[in-house]
């Protein structure tokens, strides 16, 4: 069996490569060889400046470290382009306003959108708005109901973070029998602190020498960390490793580890703040990798939305327009590979 | 002691012996059945959490972690406890903790170190409960809305100053505050502070004339004004005495989160006035009990401890949480009939 080929389809991701394109890459060693292909056809999104486009970009209010960045991140990827104009609005979390916001937009006609919606679910209708008007529209992280409402979707992978966050905790354990390991999550009632606790059992399931022996779900905050983690650690005399779903509840869960002189286990945390990051590199702590959340999500948007706006595919994939949907990977950074990623780091 | 008028009834709400009530309830009073009611919820959860984890709950660790955690909402309750005797209520104190939580940990106060930190989240503090005051006293406001709108700014402006960013601690007297090291005699510094707090109040309350006339106007504020009372000022210093006690809380929830964030003190308004309520203090005012409003929180801090302990859920505990609020108030309209 030859799985040269097929594995460098996987690469380019498979699943989203139409037939044709595989069997021109399966029976071709050059890529580059061959007069029809699509990339020759149609132009990839790339740095050169093309036609101008205006982006609406409408996000919630900044009221957490994570969305913060998410904010600047589509701001400051739109500056690196000459071609961008981006059209902000100011951030809200309140329904009516970010539906009035986004109308606001589509009557200027701005040639794309990017939405981040504080409720994926309440903002269908003005997506499908948008839409309607022919303008297209790039959901970001918190998804419409439907998906006629987004021309693309960007977000992230909350199951992901669990699942990598098992396999880093399950690879750290190997070889330990009885290995006790207990979960920080974050609130409860939100749909993404489910998936990413799904994940994390499902990933746990593959290392039968550990055993989830607690869970307390904190509220996203540095004060609830705090509380939920000092109650953990007076609950769990002994344990190996700690996942904690988000870094800025991680904060305050690192203080009630200070507070109680704890440092016999390994800890995972979520998301990707630069304090984490720090604290991963001197290395100096319990913290040992985080799971990323990527806010580069938020650049990813924006040059979709420049590719959309262009009419252009995108680089590195053979497709002619830009995919439907990106979900993007939860990459484990940890000691090794930190310095990468330092820069994405938000405070 | 006032003479009660109504027979004083027992634990099953029947009628006391006509030949009056036993000695031992002459001298107790109602206040302190009530306190004694409270006192034995709390006796009933600590059995309810040595039976279920005697390892972990019966520590001392655990005893001053739960006094730890119950020191930041309880200072904010003495206070509170004050507002609602007077027959007001102040729904800004969880927003007055993360305003000063976030101006007392921004860079430029942290240079000047622990003094500033602690300086600037009492004064912060201070500053949004006069602001409150003179809205109620003198701008004739409703302090429902009044403290409603503080509570909405100040969250706006927390949020302002930290962009939404965690603002970590970087003075090393602070955070030592909260360590293991600076226990004294084994209590930790926050406990001791929330201690003097309750005394002070307690003392301030029911043997000064300040406490007396914070009852007066809670139970009539026009019978007040005319035993000559200022019923303004006495008002105006009740909702700066809330902004006090949020800049301490603040100043306390630094020292344990090492940190300030926006989202500090989330809830704090309905966490203070459920202990209050359990506590005995009238929503209507007139009456209040101290003792009461910290044996409320101390139930409500207890019950998480034993709850996380034993690895339940959030919505188990949200549902128990709301159990223990209905009980509590009616366990004590038997045991402590109001008029």
């Amino acid at each position: 069996m030859t799985n040269l080929p097929s594995r460098r389809g996987l690469l380019f991701g498979a699943a989203a490569v139409s037939a044709g394109v595989v069997l021109t890459g399966c029976t071709s060693n050059d890529p580059d060889d061959g007069d029809d292909k699509a990339a020759d056809t149609q132009p990839a999104a790339d740095d050169q400046p093309g036609k101008q486009v205006t982006i609406g970009y409408a996000g919630p209010q900044a009221d957490h470290g994570w969305l913060n960045a998410v904010n600047d991140q589509a701001q400051k990827r739109a500056e690196k382009y000459s071609d961008v104009t981006l059209e902000v609005t100011e951030g809200s979390n309140d329904t009516a306003q970010q539906i009035g916001q986004i109308e606001t937009l589509i009557n200027k006609k701005v040639d794309v959108l990017v939405v981040l919606p504080a409720d994926g679910k309440a903002l269908t209708q003005v997506g499908l708005k948008a839409m309607r008007a022919g303008i297209p529209v790039v959901n970001l992280d918190r998804i419409f109901n439907s998906p006629q409402a987004y021309r693309c979707w960007v977000g992230g992978d909350n199951y992901g973070m669990g699942l990598n966050a098992a396999h880093y905790i399950g690879e750290k354990l190997k070889g330990k029998s009885g290995a006790k390991v207990i979960e920080l999550a974050g609130l409860d009632n939100l749909e993404l602190t489910q998936q990413r606790t799904k994940g994390f059992d499902d990933g746990l399931k593959n290392y039968p020498n550990i055993q989830k022996v607690a869970r307390q779900a904190a509220e996203f905050t540095v004060e609830s960390g705090q509380a939920k983690m000092a109650q953990l650690l007076q609950a769990q005399s002994q344990f190996d490793a700690l996942w904690n779903h988000d870094d800025d509840q991680g904060v305050g869960a690192l203080r009630a580890i200070e507070q109680a002189g704890r440092d016999d286990f390994l800890m995972v945390g979520g998301a990707g703040a630069l304090s984490a990051f720090q604290a991963i590199k001197a290395d100096s702590g319990v913290l040992k990798a985080t799971v990323l959340y990527p806010p580069t999500m938020a650049a990813s948007a924006i040059d979709l939305a420049r590719a959309l706006g262009q009419g252009k595919g995108v680089s590195g994939l053979a497709e002619f327009e830009i995919p439907s949907t990106v979900t993007c990977y939860s990459a484990v950074v940890d000691k090794e590979n930190v310095d990468q990623y330092m820069s994405t780091g938000f405070k | 002691m006032t003479q009660h008028v109504s027979p004083p009834r027992d634990g099953t709400g029947k009628a006391a012996p006509v030949d009056g009530p036993p000695a031992w309830r002459v001298q107790l009073g109602r206040a302190d059945v009530r306190t004694l009611t409270l006192l034995g919820v709390l006796a009933a959860l600590v059995l309810i959490g040595g039976i279920t984890q005697p390892d972990s709950f019966l520590d001392t660790r655990n005893l001053q972690l739960v006094l730890t955690q119950a020191s930041v909402i309880g200072v904010v309750t003495v206070g509170m406890t004050f507002v609602i005797v007077s027959g007001g209520i102040d729904l800004s104190v969880g927003a007055i903790v993360a305003l000063a939580s976030v101006w007392a940990t921004t860079v430029a106060t942290q240079e000047y170190g622990f003094v500033g930190i602690l300086f600037t989240a009492v004064v912060v503090g201070v500053g949004c409960g006069l602001v409150n005051g003179v809205l109620i006293a003198f701008g004739q406001m409703v302090p429902f809305i009044a403290t409603l709108a503080m509570l909405a700014s100040a969250r706006g402006l927390a949020l302002q100053i930290t962009d939404g960013r965690t603002q970590v601690v970087t003075v090393p007297s602070v955070l030592d505050l909260g360590e293991r090291d600076s226990y004294v005699l084994g209590i930790p510094p926050l406990v001791l502070v929330f201690a003097a707090v309750t005394v002070i109040g307690w003392l301030v309350l029911n043997r000064t004339t300040f406490g007396r006339r914070t009852v007066a106007v809670g139970g009539n504020a026009e019978a007040a004004r005319l035993a000559g009372i200022d019923v303004r000022r006495q008002r105006l210093y009740l909702y700066l005495l809330s902004g006090l006690c949020c800049g301490i809380a603040a100043f306390l929830l630094i020292v344990l989160a090492g940190s300030g964030q926006n989202t500090n003190g989330n809830l704090y308004e309905l966490d203070a006035i459920a202990a209050a309520i359990i506590g005995g203090t009238l929503l209507t005012g007139g009456r209040g009990h101290i003792l009461g409003s910290v044996l409320g929180v101390l139930i409500f801090t207890t019950i998480t401890n034993i709850f996380a302990l034993n690895n339940l859920q959030t919505d188990v505990q949200q549902i128990a949480k709301g159990a223990i609020i209905v009980a509590a108030v009616l366990v004590q309209r038997r045991t402590a009939s109001t008029h």
